[in-house]
């Protein structure tokens, strides 16, 4: 077995781990029980099967030429999934789009009671931001 | 030993692409949609970056960067349109009353 | 890169007066220049090659996108360590394979998700780029969801998959607090490095309190 082989079997491995990764993120998507469970398995087995592809890529081509253009895309998904899931996840969180009934506890909830109780006996919200804002009555998410 | 490895590649992308249209159609919520379609447009990408992986090219590698850059706006500006309306018909109501919600800590 | 940081908080800056603009022009440049290289270092990949030509492009391209595109200057802390920043994204590539495997396999296993938890985590740093650091890099290793950011006080919200017991939700808080404690090993500044410290000396008894510290102070 030549270290070209070795190469190309890494190769594969990391194809199949990557195609593994996506599919087991369709199946959170369907099995998951809320929009919020289901933004984790978008999420993170993406990333990690994208890395997997990239590098069964560069395996097989061999050049950092390719190398080089493969950096951008692992930089542009890796920093741009986590804001998308926080912008999902906040319009879900915001919108109800959850089940609360599994929630074990729920800090930001308690914060945010706390919040409407202290502006309704007349004292000032305690922050900004998270609390104020999602008691917003028109219902839609300010941003 | 590549029609092998095509072969699973192909079943498993197929199925992660079934699962995740099976999301977009049934929903509930258009925010379920939105992140089916997110994984739906992740899965095209690796299935892009894995054809170039087997068949041995680098041709597609700009395609899946646009693909790349592009699909947070696409997420981040639907978003932005999402109100209380559009809660799952389906789904829970929050109950401040809950003893289940309310947690021990 | 800085939205993570900056949305959570709406109106926070209303009331601040308006800075001295001539000492703002003068070190805006210097302020401006990381993010200037990282571009023209963006551009360069993107067309594939290092050459004059393409650093000369990208220079200019950097400013008109840093020009056109305003944002307010993200304030670095100035101090930058290359092996805590090494130890860091070892520690990061390793969690990711670790939480992504982990979530990969609640998704197949028999067992599913049981029950989920929303918890608060008091940062201890104050600096609006550590912070948003701390929040892409959660986003990704222990397998939480930023719901929401209070930028003032450092809160962040997080949505935890599958984590049931007061235990896990512990592990959890201390998991995110050391990675904002290595991510200012690396680049934040003394008095963060300082304070974080003290914070994991102390331990979860005194650090990390169920309910957190500065609530109903009324900041």
């Amino acid at each position: 077995m030549t270290f070209d082989d070795v190469l190309d079997l890494l190769a594969a491995v990391g194809l199949l781990l990557g195609a593994f990764l996506s599919l087991a993120a369709g199946v959170g998507l369907v099995r998951f029980p809320d929009a919020l469970s289901r933004l984790h398995a978008a999420t993170k087995p993406q990333i990690l099967g994208l890395i997997f592809i990239v590098a069964a890529i560069a395996l097989m081509s061999r050049s950092w030429s390719t190398l080089l253009a493969l950096a951008p895309i692992l930089v542009f998904q890796m920093l741009t999934a986590p804001i998308s899931a926080h912008m999902v996840g906040r319009a879900g969180y915001r919108t109800g789009n959850f089940n609360a009934d599994i929630l074990h506890v729920d800090e930001l909830d308690e914060v945010i009671e706390r919040a409407t109780r202290d502006s309704a006996d007349g004292a000032a919200a305690p922050s900004g931001g998270a609390s104020g804002e999602r008691t917003d009555p028109s219902g839609a998410v300010p941003l | 030993m590549t029609s092998i490895l095509y072969i699973a590649a192909t079943i498993l992308f197929v199925g992660a692409g079934l699962l995740a249209l099976y999301r977009i159609v049934r929903g509930p919520s258009i925010l379920d949609r939105l992140i089916a379609s997110d994984v739906m447009l992740t899965t095209l990408m690796l299935v892009i970056g894995a054809d170039m992986a087997i068949n041995g090219h680098t041709r597609s590698i700009p395609v899946m960067l646009v693909l790349s850059a592009i699909a947070t706006f696409a997420t981040v500006s639907v978003t932005r349109y999402v109100s209380k309306q559009d809660r799952a018909i389906t789904g829970v109501e929050r109950q401040p009353q809950d003893p289940l919600a309310k947690g021990d800590s | 890169m800085s939205d993570l940081a900056t949305d959570g908080s709406g109106t926070a800056e209303i009331g601040e007066p308006e800075p001295v603009v001539h000492r703002e022009l003068h070190w805006r440049i210097w302020v401006q220049l990381p993010l200037i290289v990282l571009i023209v270092l963006l551009w360069m990949l993107l067309w594939g090659t290092f050459s004059l030509f393409s650093f000369v492009t990208g220079v200019v391209v950097a400013f008109a996108v840093t020009r056109v595109f305003y944002l307010p200057p993200v304030e670095l802390s100035g101090r930058f360590n290359p092996f805590w920043f090494a130890v860091f994204l070892g520690r990061f590539a390793f969690d990711l394979v670790v939480v992504a495997f982990q979530v990969a396999f609640q998704a197949i296993g028999p067992r599913g998700i049981r029950r989920n938890s929303v918890i608060a985590v008091d940062l201890v740093t104050r600096s609006d780029f550590i912070m948003t650091l701390t929040a892409v890099a959660i986003s990704l290793i222990p397998g939480s969801i930023v719901v929401e950011v209070d930028r003032r006080q450092s809160i962040l919200y997080l949505h935890l998959l599958n984590v049931g017991d007061d235990n896990a939700v512990t592990r959890t808080r201390l998991k995110v607090l050391s990675v904002e404690r290595s991510l200012v090993r690396a680049l934040g500044s003394m008095a963060d490095v300082r304070d974080t410290g003290v914070l994991a000396r102390s331990g979860p008894a005194a650090g990390i309190p169920a309910v957190h510290p500065r609530e109903g102070a009324g900041s």
